[in-house]
């Protein structure tokens, strides 16, 4: 597999350049140099799909927000607001 | 980067709306932003109930103050900038000290990966190359997201993360914010912003990594019916 000695990128450079590569953010030269060693490197390919796979299951997680009775109040105090604005 | 751009479209109809008194409007922004300023308020406070106040008074102070907002940068980055204050002011007065310096990038290294995962650089064929690579996790990324425990074990790992990191991560991955709203709202740079990115997300990986590694290799329909079973 790897017996091509041209690769010029080390796996463990590409690990740390992989989320510019994702936000694409590389340069040019970068970016040929990363796909280039992909497509010789499966351990690489398998990291990047772990890269791409582990914001997705972030994405999975729900976010605990504010109380409704909380979210009441601020309704309620914004409607004090208007009605005090406009002189109700 | 250049300048501020002027407010968007959407933000000034908003603005409209919000001084006209529309409460839709109102209870539209409680709901999309509620949940992203109770995380940063935790951070600052570390309360869970503080926080809760912390974005309770933000909330008020955008009531009050609608009126005299100019427009000089989005909502959104206008929220965030009143909750930091009220934040920082409540930690003050509980004589936290504010973990700020936490925002600023950390330069000592912290490697993505652990050195030991790649072979040496004095190796004479492979320096820098995977000793022990990558193995595809056992469930499968997508059977994966429909597992609880799954979930659970990358929520705790998200919530160990050091908070700059954690902010970033939480507010790309889970609150879905682009990266430019994210610079704007935690007044990082462009660069620091895909460093902590990409520190937070690594960390991630390799928890999500270590955990599929050590779980059986089944899916996660038969993981949950062993728990069951023993629940």
């Amino acid at each position: 597999m790897k017996d091509d000695i041209t690769i010029d990128l080390a796996c463990n450079e590409l690990v740390e350049m992989i989320t510019s590569y994702l936000e694409e953010t590389l340069s040019a030269h970068d970016r040929a140099r990363f796909d280039a060693h992909l497509m010789t490197c499966p351990g690489c390919r398998e990291y990047v799909e772990e890269m791409r796979a582990t914001p997705r299951l972030t994405g999975r997680l729900t976010t605990e927000s504010i109380s409704d009775s909380a979210r009441d109040q601020l309704l309620r105090a914004f409607r004090r607001m208007k009605a005090s604005s406009t002189g109700l | 980067m250049g300048g501020q751009t002027a407010v968007r479209d959407s933000d000034a109809e908003l603005i409209d709306r919000l001084r006209d008194g529309d409460e839709a409007a109102f209870g539209g922004l409680i709901d999309a932003y509620s949940a992203p300023l109770l995380r940063l308020a935790i951070t600052f406070v570390h309360s869970r109930s503080v926080a809760e106040e912390v974005v309770q008074e933000t909330w008020m102070a955008v009531v009050t103050g609608i009126g005299r907002f100019e427009g000089r940068s989005s909502v959104k980055t206008w929220l965030f900038k009143i909750l930091t204050n009220k934040a920082k002011t409540r930690a003050l007065r509980e004589r936290r000290t504010i973990p700020f310096s936490d925002f600023e990038i950390d330069t000592g290294d912290q490697p993505a990966v652990d050195a030991t995962r790649f072979l040496p650089a004095t190796h004479s064929q492979w320096p820098g190359h995977w000793a022990t690579p990558p193995q595809p996790w056992s469930m499968g990324p997508e059977g994966a997201a429909l597992d609880r425990e799954t979930l659970a074990v990358l929520r705790r790992a998200l919530e160990d993360l050091p908070h700059a990191q954690r902010m970033v991560v939480a507010l790309r991955d889970v609150h879905g914010w682009p990266a430019a709203d994210v610079c704007a709202a935690l007044e990082v740079t462009e660069a620091n912003q895909r460093v902590l990115l990409h520190r937070g997300r690594s960390r991630l990986r390799a928890v999500l990594e270590r955990y599929f590694a050590d779980a059986p290799m089944c899916n996660a329909q038969s993981i949950s019916d062993t728990k069951q079973a023993s629940g």
